[in-house]
């Protein structure tokens, strides 16, 4: 067993990385990514992690970067949040295209404006559509744990596609928690050396990134879909074998509570955690309350969910994130499509809360459970459209 | 012919690495530039390719005509994506995954995707030190979309967002001196460059891939179809530009100026204006003011070139 250490999750997170023995971190500073940054070049620079540590003058150019260098065959991080994933959006996209294992931590922090440096889902949720791999880690010890598995998975040749770890912003990234590090031997069995599908060598000169005419281009999209489809299996196996390596596993979807749930929280990242809280509570009422937390947002894990919501009558999904104009929260229409056409399909309320770092307390998910409850007594129709922002002052 | 063959094999190789067949527009001197740079660089090199007319002609899939391992990715980051290529190589040759063979990083681009939108990724690389050649192919404008203005496009020109008209006489600024941006980080080694000049142009990509540090090369890659001429006449008016003094030849190692191509009586601009569709319309006292700018500019960079 690895040694457990009280540690910031950032620096936790950074020497996961070391572990992982990179070839190559591009990075620019923004807020809260820093620290994990900042301590990966205290490693660069005190020769415990070899890898060029480039400090580009953007993020565009930080994902730029990493493109240039996955493309050569490196290992190869990077971290940002909000704005920089913003920044580096239109590369983001294309990394995936030409199907780069990059590894990137997204400390989830709201998309401006108003300028705010806080936590939520807006930024991820702007790339839901990029192609990447991407899970949520709701403490540090998951955290450390996924950036293992986020190359183990990205450099699978069978994958070759990039990974994205969600953490929340300040409310893990800035904390102290108790996390267990890997042993050396965990980390040797567990992540095999990466062997390139395809590299950019004079040996043995290829194109990337051609041109794409309208002949070809909807077939190379559809391989795009494919192979995020196909990555799926060997996602579930590198979570298995973790727990066979570490002792911890992780799944797609996981449940708390849900032993004769009528009702269920779906939650994603630490929002999880306060939610079981509050869970715990109801239950102590003697409601019937369970919780699914939702890991893997890409490949979206379909038949997970459907099993999850067995037995549910009404699903409270969490949305951090707005879709303007439309129905509510990314999450819960997704959920709600999903479900849709299901039988003993749950109704789904769309509750959006916690922008840009505002509390949900454990007493606050008790809140919008007898919210819920109401609207179920009201027994109206829930529809597409219909969602409640949480805890705003009006 | 038959002598020309043999003689000319004996100064350049007839290997190609940018090999025929592309989809460039005939008389294209950005494509004739492209092929000597790659040239003279060889099978050791890795390229980056920003977006532009280069690259849409010469990659489209499953086609290439690159000989050599070539990457596109997006428009602006050439520099960057170059960059890290040099920089995930030099970890893994220190790390011992791959063997050293001095392999060369290019990355290139058009002037739009150089001066304009690429400027923060190349001035970013530059400012890092990579060692790695930036090479842009300025023809003066954004040709790839169909000949909109760019910050390289010279004061005159008429181009779609800059066009002439009763109000105004084309493009109104004059064409920023991309060179000396890059002269300004203090990079072992820039240079000017026009494919109308071929030996000229391969002795400084050669310099350029010996520098010890970030090498800059700007070639004047003469349009066609953009600039309203004849294709036959790319080579011609790509001399005239030089002889004119519009777009002197010169390199600049560790800050000391050199003039390549001696231009010792400059010709009138107007010989190099005239032909070109895109200065139709200039007046005579246009023209007058173009000289005057030409004459200038030529007069500073003498003067730079004059300290020793």
């Amino acid at each position: 067993m690895g040694k457990r250490v009280g540690i910031e999750n950032s620096i936790a997170a950074a020497d996961a990385v070391r572990m992982a023995n990179v070839d190559l971190v591009a990075a620019y500073p923004i807020t809260p990514q820093t620290h994990i940054v900042e301590h990966l070049a205290e490693l660069v620079a005190d020769g415990e992690l070899d890898a060029e540590f480039v400090p580009v003058e953007s993020e565009h150019s930080a994902m730029s970067v990493c493109c240039g260098s996955s493309a050569m065959g490196a290992r190869t991080f990077t971290c940002t949040s909000s704005q920089g994933l913003a920044l580096m959006n239109e590369i983001v996209f294309i990394a995936a295209s030409l199907r780069l294992p990059i590894v990137m931590i997204l400390a989830n922090r709201s998309l401006s404006g108003p300028l705010s440096i806080w936590n939520d889902h807006t930024d991820v949720m702007s790339v839901r559509d990029c192609g990447w791999i991407q899970v949520f880690a709701d403490n540090g010890q998951e955290l450390f744990d996924h950036v293992l598995f986020a190359y183990r998975v990205a450099e699978d040749p069978k994958v070759s596609l990039p990974v994205m770890i969600n953490i929340d912003g300040f409310i893990v990234t800035h904390v102290i928690e108790a996390v267990e590090y890997w042993e050396e031997e965990q980390v040797r069995k567990y992540l095999p050396e990466f062997k390139p599908v395809n590299r950019l060598h004079p040996d043995k000169p290829i194109t990337m990134g051609a041109f794409g005419m309208p002949g070809i281009f909807s077939e190379a999209k559809k391989s795009q879909d494919q192979a995020l489809l196909d990555s799926k299996p060997h996602i579930v196996k590198a979570w298995d074998e973790m727990a066979k390596v570490v002792g911890r596993g992780y799944s797609s979807v996981e449940t708390y509570k849900m032993e004769g749930a009528e009702t269920a929280f779906l939650t994603m990242g630490s929002f999880s955690e306060t939610a079981s809280i509050a869970i715990d509570r109801l239950r102590e009422q003697g409601k019937p309350v369970g919780q699914i937390k939702l890991r893997l947002w890409r490949p979206f894990p379909f038949d997970e969910i459907r099993e999850a919501v067995k037995g549910v009558k009404s699903l409270i999904v969490i949305d951090r994130a707005i879709s303007y104009g439309g129905p509510g929260g990314p999450v819960s229409s997704e959920i709600r499509s999903a479900l849709y056409g299901e039988k003993n399909m749950p109704s789904v309320a769309g509750f959006l809360c916690g922008f840009a770092g505002r509390d949900v307390t454990a007493d606050d998910f008790v809140k919008m459970h007898g919210k819920t409850e109401d609207l179920v007594k009201a027994a109206k129709p829930v529809r597409q459209e219909d969602y409640i922002f949480y805890g705003v002052r009006e | 012919m038959e002598s020309l063959n043999v003689y000319a094999s004996r100064l350049v190789t007839k290997r190609e690495y940018f090999a025929r067949g592309h989809r460039a527009c005939q008389g294209c001197a950005e494509a004739l530039a492209v092929r000597l740079v790659a040239k003279t660089l060889g099978s050791n090199v890795v390229v980056a390719s920003a977006t532009g007319c280069m690259e849409i002609i010469s990659s489209p899939y499953p086609f290439t005509n690159w000989n050599v391992p070539w990457i596109h990715v997006a428009f602006e980051n050439a520099a960057a994506v170059a960059t890290g290529a040099e920089s995930a190589m030099k970890a893994l040759v220190r790390k011992g995954k791959l063997p050293d063979k001095g392999t060369v990083f290019l990355g290139m681009g058009g002037d739009g995707g150089t001066s304009d939108i690429g400027l923060q990724a190349l001035s970013g690389a530059f400012e890092r030190g990579h060692r790695f050649i930036y090479v842009c192919y300025d023809n003066e404008a954004y040709m790839n979309t169909g000949v909109q203005r760019s910050s390289a496009t010279p004061f005159g020109a008429s181009t779609t967002t800059s066009p002439a008209g009763r109000a105004k006489a084309g493009q109104v600024t004059w064409k920023k001196n991309m060179p000396e941006i890059a002269v300004a980080h203090a990079i072992p080694y820039v240079a000017t460059a026009c494919s109308s000049y071929p030996f000229d142009l391969m002795r400084k990509v050669e310099k350029a891939a010996r520098a010890d540090g970030p090498a800059y090369i700007h070639i004047l890659s003469v349009c066609p179809t953009g600039w309203g001429l004849p294709s036959e006449k790319a080579i011609w008016i790509g001399r005239l530009a030089v002889e004119t003094g519009v777009f002197p030849l010169y390199e600049v190692e560790k800050g000391r100026y050199k003039i390549t191509v001696e231009t010792p009586e400059l010709r009138p601009v107007e010989e190099y204006l005239k032909p070109q569709g895109r200065f139709r319309h200039l007046t005579a006292e246009l023209i007058e003011q173009i000289q005057k700018r030409v004459n200038q500019e030529h007069d500073k960079l003498l003067a730079k070139a004059a300290i020793v």
